[in-house]
């Protein structure tokens, strides 16, 4: 018995050295987004503040300066969220019913239109951004976050498709055969039937989703400038501007900013995520 | 009237034939049992029936009306299934009042109608539970009160008692049978399971490979299988089947296996003289000698075979004998004391002798 | 009774009441499928044309793909994206299979270890790259800490070191990534069948020769689809890069996605782009199609037992 308390000790101390290792990344920026840049180019940048620099956060929020605008984070953060917000609901909406009509309505072709949009999942981005930029170009949305929405909303859908086809297709087949008898047509199934069951699914690409467009660079850097970029193009073009005058202590605190969302989402739905992504993902 | 007619039904899967041109006739207030072992197709002839599957050809019609092409809800039909496939997310309320939900039924006459399927099958309690909440033994009610509540034409039951512990069963058989006198109703209901066909059918289609091997009474299946495949599906142990051949024996045909002679059904063409047969022969057919068949109205007949060994089951006795080399099953009283490797004499019931084709394995007597 | 006439064509009334649920049917699904195949010829039938600044008409035959493929950034790219490709897959999947099997073990604080090793994940690589190239850069990160403390000879400058720039990648990447493949290992160690363990526990098997013997077989099937999905996530790095080296230093962690995003935007070349577009999606597919085909035949002997 000593043997197994030894065994679990070490156990412990290799799981709480390896949580100290992965969390050293968000420690060292939030503190590093409490101290000043004098103070961070005398010593580095790991290191507890010596005065609490809060006003970091208010010129990363409100007047640092990006790009020559120097209006902080803020409108970059709007961006995102403007975009993030309607492409994420209009492909988890779309891709719930067209995974529940992949999944539970056979119909000529199907097996071809899901291998296409499996396929969609694993494209690079770089095969897609020429098309793209011409679409944008033709349809007027070029520099617009509606541009991004559109694009958003159309890549995602193979994500939501894919997952919910593959949480659906769990639902007995005996329920769908029920449900004809009982009179009930495509639309009523799914909202009697097949969205209360959904929930779990939901979770699961709603979070894929927000985090994949909130975190999304390649696209918001190539299709939009100046003030219509997303949070992460404005992230990189701040470290451009850094470079000549360290200011790293405001990058800092603009990083934990524009990573905010994404934590809470994930601090609040991560364990929904967990446990539906398994039921999605891996089929 | 005939509340079900099927006519030349095919059903191929890619390059399977699951239906080999189906044929039947039922009858209004009949309870047709379709039974076959699993994978025969009868699920797949209850969802074309039910218009849930699209047959390749051949034409249903129910009460009448040819409904090839008429979706599942416009069939007048209903259907139990074996899974119940009860919608999770809805209360036992709510999954029988759904189908009157579609077809726009005005409130108070669904709340009549589920007050009256509620009532009959005993579910009141039960009424605002989730599936989840329920025993297999509720979900199988709740799934007879959704079919219920309909008052169809037809009533589609696809091996609704196969998840339920054996007790439970057996007691369901018994109110599904009830259920049947009282309402009426013309049903077809799937098993693979023998027992249930025989207690609760009135009319009983015996499947094989997709196609009908015999459809008729109870009484008529179990006595005179139409071939081998339903002698030996039916009955449980099924009946023995023996090689043996046909020998006239002062002028009357003689069933010969072994050394053992037995009277040929009179029914027996007189071409078959000569030639080897299969005798089949119910275990309860072969039983103590002192047994009198058929109130002693039957003639008496007696065998002598040894006994390889027994197996009590409290009730009776199932014996294993050899008759001409073939192992076969007797039934007898529970308190006959029989000694395995000895021979043991035996009474036979002759009326109930059958005679098969061994080439095309159908009865010819 | 008359016998109902055989339907008639399903009158157009009941078409036009189908028509809003051919619409959301077809309109996503077509919209997905669609643009995969078009976009896909699309960049294709550009990489076949001398397109520069715009796209133009024209052919020039597999020109762009032998001048892509003749250049050193090409080259460099390729090299490093197989040692990365290589390390990243590996060492990730190894790592989120140990930090699987230490959650699985029932420990305390189990929410709370599980969520540190998840939250990487919800960062963006924009951001995951920007703290890493604070961490890794000698003249501020950790070399520059050690060295105050005193051990004024420690060396940690893998970052601006171009044999080992490539290996700061791969600690960014695992850090990011371990986590998601944690979350699958653990499913998949969690759904072992608790009767084939009492099995196992009868016959007297040990904790650690259950885990070896009976829980590790079963899990290989999701060891290899997490390996084709980190494979992906490595053909197609290229925030990361940007934010962590942007490729530097020299070439030293130029990656095909890089690669593509230069030759389109920065040197105004379309059809190369284009071209070394095809090219990822080509090497994509050398890991895709073969997992495709072993998945295929798997369900289909599953289906044939
Ligand atoms: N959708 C289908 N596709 C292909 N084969 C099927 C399909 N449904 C049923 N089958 C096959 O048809 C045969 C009959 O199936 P089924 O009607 O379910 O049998 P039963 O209900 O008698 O057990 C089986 O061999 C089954 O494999
Ligand atoms: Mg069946």
């Amino acid at each position: 018995m000593r043997d197994a308390s030894l065994s679990r000790a070490l156990l412990y101390a290799v799981a709480f050295l390896l949580a100290f290792l992965y969390l050293i990344p968000l420690a060292v920026v939030l503190l590093n987004s409490l101290r000043t840049a004098e103070e961070i180019v005398q010593t580095s940048m790991i290191g507890w503040p010596r005065v609490w620099a809060f006003q970091n956060y208010t010129a990363a929020w409100a007047d640092f300066c990006i790009a020559q605008t120097c209006s902080g984070i803020r409108p970059y953060m709007l961006n995102s969220a403007l975009v993030t917000l309607p492409a994420t609901l209009l492909s988890t909406l779309l891709g719930a019913v067209a995974g529940y009509a992949i999944s539970l309505w056979r119909f000529k072709g199907d097996t071809w239109i899901f291998a296409l949009v499996t396929l969609g999942v694993f494209l690079p981005e770089q095969m897609r951004l020429i098309p793209w930029t011409i679409v944008l170009r033709d349809v007027g949305l070029t520099n617009t976050l509606a541009g991004l929405v559109m694009i958003h909303t159309v890549q995602g859908l193979s994500f939501t498709t894919l997952f919910c086809r593959n949480y659906y297709i769990a639902i007995p087949a005996d329920l769908m055969k029920a449900a004809k008898i009982d009179g009930a047509g495509f639309f009523r199934i799914f909202y009697r039937i097949v969205l209360p069951l959904s929930p779990p699914i939901l979770i699961v690409t709603v979070i894929w989703q927000f985090t994949g467009i909130w975190n999304e660079f390649l696209y918001g850097v190539t299709f939009t400038t100046g003030t219509q970029q997303p949070v992460t193009a404005a992230l990189i073009a701040l470290s451009a501007s850094v470079a000549d005058v360290p200011q790293h202590g405001v990058q800092s605190a603009a990083v934990v900013i524009a990573a905010l969302p994404t934590l809470l989402v994930y601090l609040f739905g991560g364990r929904y995520f967990v446990r539906g992504l398994t039921a999605g993902a891996v089929k | 009237m005939s509340a079900l007619v099927i006519r030349d039904l095919h059903k191929r899967f890619g390059a399977t034939d699951v239906l080999k041109g189906i044929n039947l006739d039922i009858d209004n207030g009949d309870f047709t049992v379709l039974v076959g072992p699993s994978g025969c197709g009868k699920s797949t002839l209850l969802n074309i029936i039910a218009g849930l599957e699209t047959a390749t050809a051949g034409d249903i019609e129910i009460d009448g009306r040819v409904v090839n092409a008429i979706p599942p809800k416009d069939r007048d039909i209903a259907m139990v299934f074996q899974t119940y496939a009860l919608y999770p997310s809805m209360t036992v309320r709510q999954n029988i009042t759904f189908g009157m939900e579609c077809r726009n039924v005005p409130k108070p006459q669904q709340a009549t109608a589920l007050e009256r399927v509620a009532k009959l099958l005993q579910i009141e309690p039960l009424l605002a539970r989730k599936p989840a909440q329920l025993s297999g033994g509720q979900r199988q009610r709740v799934a007879m009160g959704r079919a219920l509540v309909r008052d169809p034409k037809l009533f589609l039951f696809d091996e609704p008692l196969s998840n339920l512990d054996a007790k439970l069963r057996v007691e369901m058989r018994m109110e599904i049978k009830q259920l049947h006198a009282r309402i009426g109703a013309s049903i077809v209901y799937v098993t693979h399971d023998q027992i249930e066909a025989m207690t609760m059918a009135t009319r009983i289609a015996v499947m094989h490979q997709g196609e009908i091997q015999q459809f008729a009474d109870p009484d008529t299946i179990y006595n005179r299988p139409a071939n081998l495949f339903v002698a030996r599906f039916m009955g449980a142990p099924p009946m023995n089947t023996i090689p043996a051949r046909l020998e006239a024996h002062a002028g009357r045909p003689v069933v010969v296996v072994g050394d053992t002679h037995l009277p040929a059904p009179p029914s027996i063409a007189p071409e078959w003289l000569g030639k080897p047969v299969i005798l089949g022969i119910r275990p309860e057919c072969i039983a103590e000698p002192t047994r009198q068949f058929g109130d002693g109205t039957a003639p008496s007949l007696t065998i002598t075979a040894p006994v390889e060994m027994t197996e009590p089951t409290g009730a009776e006795t199932i014996v294993v004998l050899r008759l001409g080399g073939t192992k076969i099953l007797a039934r007898v009283a529970p308190d006959i004391r029989l000694v395995p490797g000895a021979p043991a004499t035996f009474a036979v019931d002759a009326r109930k002798l059958c005679l098969f084709d061994p080439q095309t394995e159908r009865l010819i007597a | 009774m008359s016998h109902a006439a055989p339907s008639p064509a399903r009158p157009l009334f009941a078409g036009l009441k189908r028509l809003p649920e051919f619409l959301v049917i077809w309109v996503p699904l077509l919209l997905s499928a669609g643009h995969v195949v078009v976009f896909t010829a699309w960049t294709t039938w550009i990489s076949f044309t001398p397109s520069t600044l715009v796209p133009v008409d024209g052919w020039v035959g597999w020109r762009n793909y032998t001048n892509v493929l003749a250049t050193r950034n090409w080259k460099i790219a390729f090299d490093n994206l197989l040692i990365f490709g290589a390390g990243f897959v590996i060492l990730t999947a190894l790592v989120g299979l140990l930090l699987a099997i230490i959650i699985d073990q029932r420990i305390r604080g189990e929410n709370v270890l599980r969520s540190i090793f998840l939250y990487p994940m919800a960062v963006s690589f924009v951001v995951t790259g920007t703290v890493w190239s604070w961490l890794l850069n000698p003249g501020m990160g950790i070399q520059k800490l050690v060295n105050d403390w005193g051990w004024t000879s420690f060396r940690f400058d893998w970052l601006i070191d171009r044999d080992m720039a490539i290996w700061t990648i791969v600690i960014a990447g695992i850090w990011q990534s371990s986590g998601f493949a944690m979350a699958l290992f653990l499913a998949g160690l969690r759904s072992v069948e608790a009767d084939l363990i009492k099995a196992a526990q009868i016959d007297g098997a040990g904790p650690v020769r259950i885990y070896t013997r009976v829980i590790l077989p079963t899990l290989w099937p999701i060891v290899i689809a997490v390996m084709v999905i980190l494979l992906q996530f490595a053909i197609k790095t290229f925030d990361l890069v940007r934010a962590l080296t942007g490729g530097g230093p020299g070439l030293a962690t130029q990656l095909p996605a890089l690669v593509v995003y230069d030759f389109m935007f920065q040197r105004g070349h379309l059809g190369r782009g284009s071209a070394a577009a095809v090219l990822m999606l080509l090497t994509l597919l050398g890991v895709l199609l073969p997992y495709g085909a072993w998945k295929y035949y798997q369900r289909r002997r599953d289906a044939r037992a």
